[in-house]
C-alpha cells in the first residue's frame, strides 16, 4: 500500500519506537524565540550539559519586542530581561540567533522560509503553536510546550505519537475577493475549532495547488485553530521556486539532489487517510470571524447563528462569546464600526499580504475615526517593501507602518487593542483579551481589512474589486 | 512540582465551559517569566477579576466561588486549546490541581499537562454531564481517579469509568520519570542514527 506525504517524512525521522508508547523522532529544525525558551535553558544549565546540535537551533525574539524605536532599549523590564536572557543563553549554547537590529530578525515563522532554512521533507519545531505555518513546504511541523524545547536541546529527539492523518481537497476556482485566509476561515468555520484534533492534516487539491507561496503558509498556519498536530502542502514547481538562491537553500549538486528528492514527497495514489474531506472553491466568500474562537466564522453576507440553532450544551459558550463581542444573534457583520485594523501576524505578514493592501488602498485615504497598524513581518520584508515603494502607500493612505515582531496579534507586548473596541484583524485568534483585555476581534483576510481601513467599516470586498480594476489597479488573489 | 501520581481523591471545580483556550487560563501578559514557578495566581486572571482588579471579583466565575474546590478541575469540550505556552500547565498545577477533566484536550496542552505531573482524564460527553450533575448537586461529592487502573469514579453515585493513556506515559507519571532522562539515556542511538 502507498504511503501519505506525511508517512513518508515520519517514518524517516522514527529513531526507535517504544513498545505501547510513543516513538523517539528525530527533529531536523528546531525554532526558539524569548517567551518559551527561558525555562528550557534553566533545565540544561541544571543539568551542566550544552545543547546538542546547536548548528540545527536558529533564535529569534518576537513575541515581546516593541514594533516602534527598535533602535532603542526596551522599555518594559520584564520583556527586555526575557529578550536578554535569550540572547545570553544563545551565546551560551552555540545558537545562531537574529535579535532586535539583525537584517534577519522578525517573525519567527516568516523568518524561517524567507532564509531558506524551512524546507520540504523536513521535521521542524518550536514553542509555538502556529509553527504548523512551515508546513506549507511538504514537511512535519509543529509547536510544542517548553518541556518539550528542552528536549530538542538536550536530545534532538522528541517523544511522538503517530496522528490520524486527514485531507483537505479544495477544487476548482476562487472567487474574486477570495484568498487564502478565507479559504482556512472558512474551513475551520466548517470544522469547529476542535475538529481536526488528533490529526495531522495535508490540504490539496486544484485550488490548494494554485496558490503562492505566502499564502500556503497562511492556510497550514492556522491548521492549529482547528486543533490539527500539523497542517501540510506537497512540495510542488511552486515550492522549489520561492525555496532556489534563499540564504540558506541548498547550492549547486546539493540543491538538484535535494529537488530530486523533494519530488517523492506526495501522497501515493492508494494511501490511506482516516478522513477525508472536500471542499468546492466556488463555495467560498469572504470570510469573517463574529465570536471568540476561531471556529466561530462566517461569509461576509452570511449572519451570526440564531440561538435556536446552537446545540443545547453550547449555548452556554455561544452566548458568553456574544457578549463578550458585543453582537447579537442572528445579526449580521455588514456595515459593522470598526476601531482598528491590525494587519501583520505570523499568518498574514508576508511581502504579498502587504503588496495586496497596498494594490487595494493606493490613492486612498484610511477612514477618519480607524487606527491602522501594519506590522510587517520581518527585517527583510520591511526591507522589501521599502525598496518596493509601498511604504509610501501606506503614509499616503494614512496608515501606520510600524517594525517587525509578533504586536497586537497576542497582547503581550506594547502593541494592545483597548477594551471594548473592535478590530479587524489579519492575525490567527480572536480568543477573548487576545488582543488586549476586553479587545473584540474580527478575524479576516488582508484584503477585508484594507477595505474596513479605508470604510471605518466591515464590508464585502467583492463589491469593490469591478472599481479597482476600471481605475487600473490590480488585485492577485 | 509532585511527582509519582496514582491516586487522587478529591472534590471538584466544575468549569462548564466549551473551548477553554490557553489564553484564557494564563493571558500572555503574564508570560514575562523566566522560571516555571508563581503562574497558579493569574490562572484565569481575567475571568477571575473585572478589569483586572484584585479587589474587583466576578462573582460568577466558578473559580471564585468559595462552594467548590479540590484538586480536581472538570471542564467542558476541547480543554487547553490555541497556544502552546506550557505556562498553561503550570498555571493549573501552582493553582493546586492534580487531574483536569474534560471530554477531549487539546493535542499540545494534554502533552505539557503529562509532562508537569498535571493528569489530563479524558472521559465520555456522557460521564462528563453526570460529573457536572454531581457536583452541581453536592459540591462535596468527591471524585477518585486512580491511575494504575485507569478508572474515574463519581464517589457519590459509584458510576465508573476507563480512561486511556499511554503505557509509556503510564509508567514515567506512576514511578516520577522524566522524557528528559530518557531521551539522554538514547543519545549513542540518537547518534548513530544521524550517521548516514
Amino acid at each position: 500500500m502507498g504511503k501519505t506525504l506525511f508517512e513518508k517524512i515520519w517514518d524517516k525521522h522514527v529513531v526507535k519506537t517504544i513498545e505501547g508508547g510513543p516513538s523517539v523522532f528525530y527533529i531536523d529544525k528546531h525554532f526558539i524565540h524569548e517567551v518559551t525558551s527561558p525555562q528550557a535553558f534553566a533545565g540544561l544549565n541544571k543539568r551542566g550539559i550544552k545543547a546538542f546540535r546547536p548548528d540545527q537551533v536558529v533564535a529569534t525574539a518576537d513575541h515581546n519586542v516593541p514594533t516602534v524605536d527598535q533602535h532603542l532599549p526596551i522599555k518594559e523590564e520584564l520583556s527586555r530581561r526575557q529578550v536578554e536572557m535569550l540572547k545570553k543563553n544563545c551565546a551560551e549554547h552555540g545558537i545562531e540567533m537574529y535579535g532586535l537590529g539583525h537584517p534577519y530578525q522578525g517573525i519567527v515563522h516568516v523568518i524561517g522560509p524567507e532564509l531558506g532554512i524551512t524546507q520540504p521533507g523536513m521535521t521542524i519545531v518550536c514553542g509555538d503553536s502556529h509553527t504548523s505555518t512551515h508546513g506549507a513546504f511538504g514537511n512535519i511541523a509543529f509547536g510544542i510546550g517548553t518541556t518539550e524545547v528542552e528536549m530538542v536541546l538536550t536530545t534532538q529527539c522528541l517523544l511522538q505519537s503517530k496522528p490520524l492523518l486527514m485531507r483537505i481537497n479544495v477544487d476548482g476556482a476562487l472567487n474574486k475577493g477570495v484568498v487564502s485566509k478565507d479559504i482556512v476561515l472558512y474551513i475551520i468555520s466548517q470544522l469547529s475549532a476542535s475538529g481536526a484534533t488528533g490529526y495531522a492534516v495535508e490540504f490539496a487539491g486544484s485550488a490548494i495547488r494554485s496558490l503562492s507561496m505566502e499564502a500556503r503558509m497562511t492556510i497550514c498556519n492556522m491548521s492549529i485553530e482547528m486543533g490539527a498536530r500539523c497542517g501540510m502542502i506537497a512540495p510542488d514547481e511552486t515550492t522549489f521556486n520561492y525555496i532556489k538562491g534563499r540564504k540558506f537553500a541548498p547550492q549547486g549538486e546539493a540543491w538538484e539532489r535535494a529537488v530530486a528528492y523533494w519530488k517523492t514527497l506526495y501522497s501515493d495514489g492508494d494511501a490511506k487517510f482516516d478522513r477525508e474531506l472536500f471542499i468546492k472553491a466556488e463555495d467560498i466568500e469572504p470570510m469573517i470571524t463574529y465570536g471568540t474562537n476561531p471556529g466561530m466564522g462566517i461569509g461576509i453576507t452570511g449572519r451570526v447563528p440564531a440561538l435556536k440553532d446552537i446545540d443545547e450544551k453550547e449555548k452556554a459558550s455561544f452566548q458568553k462569546s456574544l457578549q463578550y463581542m458585543g453582537l447579537e444573534a442572528g445579526s449580521n457583520l455588514k456595515g459593522r464600526k470598526v476601531d482598528y485594523v491590525f494587519i501583520g501576524s505570523c499568518t498574514n505578514s508576508r511581502i504579498e499580504d502587504l503588496r495586496m493592501v497596498a494594490s487595494f488602498v493606493k490613492g486612498k485615504q484610511k477612514a477618519s475615526d480607524v487606527e491602522v497598524w501594519i506590522v510587517p513581518g520581518s527585517k527583510q520584508v520591511e526591507a522589501q517593501a521599502k525598496q518596493e515603494g509601498i511604504d509610501k502607500i501606506f503614509e499616503e493612505a494614512g496608515f501606520m507602518l510600524r517594525q517587525p515582531g509578533c504586536s497586537a496579534c497576542l497582547g503581550m507586548n506594547e502593541d494592545k487593542i483597548p477594551a471594548g473596541k473592535y478590530c479587524i484583524s489579519t492575525s490567527n485568534r480572536n480568543f477573548e483579551g487576545r488582543q488586549g483585555q476586553n479587545a473584540r476581534t474580527f478575524l479576516a483576510s488582508p484584503l477585508t481589512a484594507a477595505l474596513a481601513a479605508i470604510t471605518g467599516e466591515v464590508g464585502d470586498v467583492r463589491e469593490y474589486l469591478g472599481k479597482q480594476v476600471e481605475e487600473g489597479a490590480f488585485i492577485e488573489n | 512540582m509532585s511527582k509519582n501520581i496514582n491516586i487522587i481523591r478529591s472534590t471538584s471545580v466544575p468549569l462548564n465551559m466549551e473551548n477553554v483556550d490557553t489564553d484564557q487560563i494564563i493571558p500572555a501578559r503574564f508570560l514575562k517569566a523566566t522560571s516555571r514557578e508563581g503562574f497558579g495566581k493569574n490562572l484565569f486572571r481575567d475571568w477571575k477579576y473585572n478589569n483586572n482588579d484584585e479587589m474587583n471579583p466576578k462573582p460568577d466565575f466558578i473559580l471564585n466561588n468559595p462552594t467548590y474546590s479540590g484538586r480536581i478541575l472538570v471542564a467542558a469540550k476541547n480543554f487547553g486549546c490555541g497556544s502552546s505556552r506550557e505556562h498553561a500547565a503550570w498555571a493549573i498545577k501552582d493553582a493546586g490541581f492534580d487531574v483536569v477533566v474534560s471530554s477531549f484536550f487539546a493535542d499540545i496542552f494534554k502533552s505539557n499537562a503529562l509532562n508537569n505531573f498535571l493528569l489530563p482524564v479524558q472521559v465520555s460527553e456522557g460521564f462528563l454531564k453526570k460529573i457536572f450533575e454531581a457536583v452541581t448537586q453536592d459540591p462535596n461529592t468527591e471524585i477518585e481517579v486512580i491511575l494504575e487502573k485507569q478508572t474515574i469514579t463519581i464517589l457519590s453515585t459509584h458510576e465508573q469509568e476507563n480512561f486511556e493513556i499511554n503505557a509509556y506515559k503510564k509508567t514515567c507519571l506512576l514511578n516520577g520519570y522524566d522524557d528528559i532522562d530518557y531521551l539522554l539515556s538514547l543519545k549513542k542511538q540518537i547518534e548513530e542514527f544521524e550517521t548516514p
